[in-house]
C-alpha cells in the first residue's frame, strides 16, 4: 500500500484547490483566459504551458467546428436517449470536467454523460458514431497525462455512477465489478475474508478501474502481483459502433487472439469498459518493512540487485534519495535517518517467523554494501509511520514548491549513471529534483522541483523532463511505466518506436474504432500518418 | 513440399515475406514443427522456421529479464536459467508427447505464439503475463518492435501481449524478451488420493485461498493417475488430487503443514518431498499422462468452480479421462477418437458453464471439419478478422490456422 495516499492527495488538491502547487497553475489559468479576453466556453482549447516546441506547448488538435457549431441539437439528442438526469450541458458543470489530473491543460468538452447501465453506454456511442462525434472516456479523472483531457468537439462519458459490486466468488477467486468502481472500492469489498484487488496505484482511493485497465496502472505491489494486465480476466466492452462485447469471464485465459491484452492500456481508445471480471488474491499472513540507509544512492541500487539475486521478492522495494528524505521526513516525522543519501524501504510478506526470517536474511544481504542505518519495523505502529513517510511523498513536496511529475523505467543496472545524469540534466536548467523510485521494478518517478508562476522556469522544467524521459529510453527503459502516454508524452512517441512501429499501432487503433472517434489527439504524435486523428496509412 | 526457407536475421525474414507478398503466396510459419499437428490443416506455398534465429541476446539475472531470438531451443533457455537459479515462472507445457511427438525441442518462439502456460500459472500468470517486449516481422514484411526489457511498461498498445497465443498468424515474432524469477529453495506436494472430481476441485479452491501461496493445484482421474511415472502414485489405482508449496526451506516446512492442517477433512494426504516434487509436475508439465493415441484431446478453460460440472454434462455423452489444473479452471480432457471429436457436446456443456474448447488432437481430417479453436460472436469475429488486416493484410501468414479466412 506504498504510495496510496499522494495521488489521493493530489486528487484532493485539485478539488480543494488549495495547495501552492495548484495555485499556481489556477493563477496561469486565470491570467491566460483575462489574456484572451473571450468567454471560457468559446476559447480554443490550448495549452496553458508556453515556449519551446519540443514538450512544453502540447498541441490539442483543432475542433470540428460544424460538431461545436451543432452541440445544442447533439445536447438534445443526448437528453432524449438517456435523459437530461445523465447529461450534464451547463457551464458550470461542464467546467468539473475540463481537466484530469494533468492540470496545466483545460478544455470544455460539448457535453458530460453520466450513463448508469452498459446499455446507456451503448446508445450513447452508438449515436456518437452515426453522428461522427468524438467521444473521450473518463473514469475519476486522475490521470497524469492528460489521458482524460477533453476536447471542444467531443462529449465525455464518465463511467464513475457504474460502481456496483455484482458478483464475488472467493471459491473461483475472481470479482465482477461494474468498471466506474474505485480501485480500492474492490479491495474493500472481498477484505473482509481476507482477499485483495492486487494493483494498488497511488491514487486508489480516487481512481476508477476503467482508468487502471486503459493505462494499466501499476502501484507498489506489482513487483509480486503484477499490474492491471496481470489481474484481469475479462471486460464487457462496449465499442463506438455500440455493440457490447464480453472479452474473457471468469477462466484464467481467453480465447482466441489476446484482445484483453491489447484493450488493457489501450488509453480509452478502443472501446469504453464497463464491466470487468478481476482477480482476487488472499493475502498474505502478515507483511512488514525495513528501512536501509545508505551512503551514495549507487551502493542502494547494488543492494536492490543483491536483494533481487538472491531469490527473495520483496512484496515492495522503494527509494528515496535525500531530497526527498529529508522532505518526507520534515513532514511526516517518519523516523527517516537525515544522514544518508538514499533511503529503501524494503517489505516482506509471511507469518510472523517467516517475516523476521526474510528481514534478517536482507540485512545480511545489504551488509556488504555498507549500509549506515538499519531498521526493522517492530510492529504494525512502526511500519504505518514508514508507510507513512513514503505515502506522503508527493503531497510534502507539493508544499515547499510546485512539481512536475516524470514516469519513466530504467534497467536497475543503469540506476547510478541514470541519477547522476537526472542531477546534471536538472542542474543545467537550474532546477532541483526529488528522486523516488520504485526500485524493485525500475519504475522511476523524478519531481522536477519548479516555480509554476514563472513561464521560463515552467518551461525548462518540461524541457528538462523531456530529456530525462528521452535518456531512460537511451539506456534501454521506456517512456512511461505506469501514468500512460496521454497528450503528456504523445509528443516524445518517436524517441522510443520507429514510424513502422507506431503505424502498426494506428492500425489496430483502427481495427478496434476505424473512424478514430475514441479518445483522439492522444497517445500518437499529430502529425503522425493519419494525423493521430485518421486513419493509418 | 520443399524445405522450409531458414532466415538468419530480421532483414532476410522481411524479404522473404515481401516475396511471397508480391505473389500472394500463404506461408506456413514454424519454429521446430513440435506444434505443427495442433491447429486446422493449412495449404501453404512454402514453410518458413525460426530455426536459424537463435540465440540468447541478454541475460541480466539481477533485473530478472532475458532476451532470446525465437527459434532458441526452450531447454537451452532454462538451462542458463537453472545456471543462475532461475527459472521461467509460467512452467511453459510441452505439448510434443501429447500430440505425437517428442519432449524438450520446442522453440522459446514457439511457447509465446501458442501462450503455453503450466501449473504455476495458476499463481504466477501465463506466458503472456510474462512476455515484455517482442521483434517481429509483420505479413507486410515490416519489421516492428513492441514493449522493452524493462517490466513496467505502458508506452503505446501492449502489441506483445497481443502477438502471444495468435500462433503465428499474425507475425513472425523474431526476438523475444521476458521476466524470470528465482527457483524455489525449496517445494513439497501433498497428494490426497480417492476423491471424486467435486470434491477434489473443492479441496484445490480451499487450497487457493490460504495464504500459503499454493503453487500447483491439480487432479487425475484414476484412468490418467495409473500412467504416471511415479510407480506409487501410479500403484495406488485411485484420482489423485495434488497441491504443490514452494518456497525457502523453512517456509515450505511450515506451510505444508498449516495447509494439512487446514484440508484435514479430505483425508490423509502422501508428501512428495523436493525431488518427487519436481518429478511428478515435471511430467503434468509435458502432459505424459495425455499421450493415448489415438483418443482426441481437449483443453477447455472456465472458472475453477466450473471444471467438474463441465466434464460431468459431457461424461453423460461418452467416456473422458481429464486432468484438471489451475484449481479446476483448466480441464485436459481425454475422449474417443470420432467423427467431429464430441465437439459438439463438448462445446455445449462449455457453453452452458462459461468457459471456451480448444480441440488440441485429432486426426487432420476431424481439424478440418470441426472449428478447432472456439467460435467466436460476430462481433469478436469481426475484431479478430480486423486485427490480422492490421499485421497481415494479405493474410498469407499461417492462414487459416486459428480460424478460416483468418
Amino acid at each position: 500500500m506504498g504510495r496510496a495516499i499522494e495521488a489521493g492527495h493530489d486528487f484532493v488538491q485539485r478539488q480543494s484547490r488549495s495547495s501552492l502547487y495548484d495555485r499556481g497553475r489556477q493563477n496561469r489559468h486565470k491570467n491566460e483566459t483575462r489574456m484572451q479576453q473571450k468567454p471560457p466556453d468559446q476559447r480554443a482549447c490550448k495549452s496553458r504551458r508556453r515556449g519551446s516546441e519540443t514538450m512544453s506547448h502540447i498541441e490539442l488538435p483543432a475542433p470540428d467546428s460544424a460538431i461545436v457549431a451543432r452541440r445544442e441539437a447533439i445536447v438534445a439528442d443526448l437528453v432524449a436517449l438517456v435523459g437530461a438526469g445523465t447529461v450534464v450541458a451547463d457551464e458550470d458543470g461542464r467546467r468539473a470536467f475540463e481537466t484530469d489530473a494533468l492540470t496545466a491543460y483545460r478544455c470544455m468538452p460539448l457535453a458530460v454523460v453520466l450513463p448508469r447501465t452498459t446499455d446507456e453506454v451503448s446508445r450513447v456511442l452508438r449515436y456518437c458514431y452515426e453522428n461522427n462525434v468524438r467521444v473521450v472516456p473518463r473514469g475519476a479523472g486522475t490521470s497524469l497525462c492528460g489521458g482524460a483531457l477533453p476536447a471542444e468537439d467531443a462529449i465525455v462519458i464518465g463511467v464513475s455512477k457504474m460502481n456496483r459490486v455484482i458478483e464475488i466468488d472467493y471459491e473461483a477467486r475472481f470479482a465482477r465489478v461494474e468498471a466506474g468502481i474505485t480501485n480500492l472500492a474492490i479491495s474493500a469489498a472481498v477484505s473482509e475474508r481476507g482477499y485483495f484487488y492486487a494493483p494498488d496505484p497511488s491514487s486508489q482511493l480516487a481512481c476508477t478501474l476503467a482508468g487502471n485497465i486503459a493505462m494499466n496502472s501499476g502501484g507498489a505491489h506489482c513487483l509480486k502481483y503484477g499490474v492491471t494486465t496481470n489481474n484481469i480476466l475479462g471486460v464487457r466492452m462496449v465499442l463506438i459502433t455500440g455493440e457490447v462485447v464480453d472479452i474473457g469471464g471468469a477462466h484464467l485465459d481467453a480465447d482466441g487472439y489476446d484482445l484483453l491484452g491489447l484493450v488493457v492500456g489501450s488509453e480509452g481508445q478502443f472501446g469504453i469498459v464497463t464491466e470487468a471480471t478481476v482477480r482476487i488474491i488472499r493475502a498474505a499472513e502478515g507483511a512488514r518493512p525495513m528501512l536501509i540507509g545508505f551512503g551514495s544512492s549507487e551502493q542502494a541500487g547494488r543492494c536492490v540487485s543483491a536483494i533481487i539475486a538472491s531469490g527473495i521478492i520483496p512484496v515492495a522495494i522503494e527509494f528515496m534519495d535525500k531530497p526527498a528524505i529529508d522532505v518526507c521526513e520534515s513532514f511526516a516525522h517518519a523516523g527517516y535517518p537525515l544522514d544518508v543519501e538514499a533511503l529503501l524501504i524494503v517489505e516482506v510478506e509471511g507469518s510472523e517467523a517467516e517475516i523476521e526470517g526474510f528481514l534478517a536474511q536482507i540485512r545480511d544481504i545489504a551488509a556488504p554494501f555498507g549500509p549506515t542505518h538499519v531498521m526493522i519495523s517492530n510492529g504494525p505502529i512502526q511500519s504505518a509511520k514508514i508507510w507513512k513517510g513514503r505515502k506522503s511523498a508527493f503531497g510534502a513536496i507539493g508544499r515547499i514548491s510546485d512539481y512536475y511529475c516524470m514516469d519513466g523505467t530504467i534497467p536497475l543496472s543503469r540506476l547510478p549513471q541514470v541519477l547522476t545524469s537526472i542531477s546534471a540534466i536538472c542542474a543545467r536548467h537550474g532546477l532541483k529534483v526529488a528522486n523516488i523510485f520504485h526500485a524493485g521494478d525500475g519504475n522511476l518517478h523524478p519531481l522536477i522541483l519548479y516555480n509554476a508562476n514563472d513561464p521560463a522556469e515552467s518551461e525548462r522544467a518540461e524541457i528538462a523532463g523531456a530529456e530525462i524521459l528521452t535518456l531512460c529510453v537511451e539506456v534501454g527503459g521506456c517512456l512511461t511505466g505506469e501514468h500512460g502516454v496521454g497528450i503528456e508524452k504523445r509528443d516524445l512517441m518517436r524517441v522510443q518506436f520507429s514510424d513502422v512501429d507506431l503505424a502498426l499501432q494506428m492500425r489496430i487503433k483502427a481495427a478496434f474504432d476505424p473512424a478514430w472517434l475514441l479518445n483522439p489527439g492522444k497517445v500518437f504524435p499529430l502529425d503522425a500518418a493519419g494525423g493521430g486523428l485518421g486513419q493509418a496509412a | 513440399m520443399s524445405e522450409p526457407l531458414r532466415p538468419a536475421a530480421d532483414w532476410e525474414l522481411a524479404s522473404m515475406i515481401a516475396s511471397f507478398a508480391s505473389r500472394n503466396q500463404p506461408i506456413e510459419i514454424v519454429g521446430n514443427r513440435t506444434k505443427a499437428r495442433v491447429g486446422r490443416p493449412m495449404q501453404t506455398a512454402a514453410t518458413i522456421t525460426t530455426q536459424s534465429l537463435r540465440g540468447i541476446k541478454l541475460y541480466e539475472p539481477t533485473e530478472l529479464v532475458m532476451s532470446a531470438q525465437a527459434g532458441t531451443p526452450l531447454a537451452q533457455i532454462e538451462a542458463e536459467l537453472a545456471g543462475n537459479r532461475q527459472m521461467l515462472a509460467f512452467e511453459p507445457i510441452d505439448l510434443g508427447p501429447a500430440t505425437g511427438g517428442v519432449a524438450g525441442v520446442q522453440s522459446v518462439g514457439g511457447v509465446f505464439a501458442a501462450n503455453l502456460s503450466g501449473p504455476r500459472r495458476v499463481t504466477a500468470g501465463a506466458a503472456r503475463d510474462h512476455l515484455i517486449g517482442v521483434k517481429g516481422v509483420n505479413g507486410r514484411s515490416e519489421v516492428f518492435k513492441s514493449g522493452g526489457r524493462v517490466m513496467k511498461n505502458v508506452t503505446g498498445y501492449d502489441i506483445a501481449r497481443g502477438l502471444a497465443g495468435s500462433w503465428g498468424t499474425l507475425a513472425v515474432m523474431t526476438e523475444l524478451t521476458f521476466k524470470v524469477l528465482p527457483w524455489p529453495e525449496s517445494a513439497t506436494t501433498l497428494v490426497y488420493a480417492g476423491l471424486p472430481d467435486e470434491f477434489a476441485i473443492e479441496l484445490l479452491c480451499a487450497a487457493m485461498g490460504t495464504p500459503y501461496e499454493v503453487s500447483g493445484a491439480a487432479h487425475l482421474s484414476a484412468g490418467l493417475s495409473r500412467r504416471l511415472g511415479h510407480s506409487s502414485l501410479a500403484a495406488a489405482g485411485a484420482a489423485l488430487t495434488a497441491v504443490r508449496v514452494e518456497n525457502f526451506t523453512q517456509s515450505v516446512a511450515y506451510r505444508k503443514q498449516r495447509l494439512a492442517d487446514v484440508l484435514s477433512a479430505y483425508g490423509a494426504p502422501i508428501e512428495l518431498d523436493y525431488g518427487e516434487t519436481l518429478a511428478f509436475w515435471g511430467e503434468l508439465r509435458q502432459l505424459r499422462v495425455l499421450s493415448d493415441m489415438p483418443s482426441c484431446l481437449w483443453r477447455i478453460s472456465t472458472s475453477p468452480r466450473n471444471g467438474p460440472k463441465v466434464v460431468a454434462a459431457i461424461r453423460r455423452h461418452m467416456t473422458a479421462e481429464a486432468y484438471y489444473d489451475w484449481s479446476g479452471g483448466l480441464v485436459w480432457l481425454e475422449v474417443p477418437a470420432s467423427a467431429d471429436a464430441g465437439a459438439s457436446d463438448i462445446r455445449r456443456a462449455v457453453a452452458v458453464h462459461g468457459g471456451h474448447a480448444t480441440l488440441i488432437r485429432a486426426d487432420p481430417q476431424v481439424r478440418s471439419s470441426v472449428d478447432v479453436f472456439q467460435p467466436q460472436t460476430p462481433t469478436l469475429e469481426r475484431l479478430t478478422r480486423n486485427l490480422k488486416a492490421a499485421f497481415d493484410p494479405q493474410g498469407i501468414l499461417n492462414p487459416g490456422r486459428m480460424y478460416a479466412g483468418v
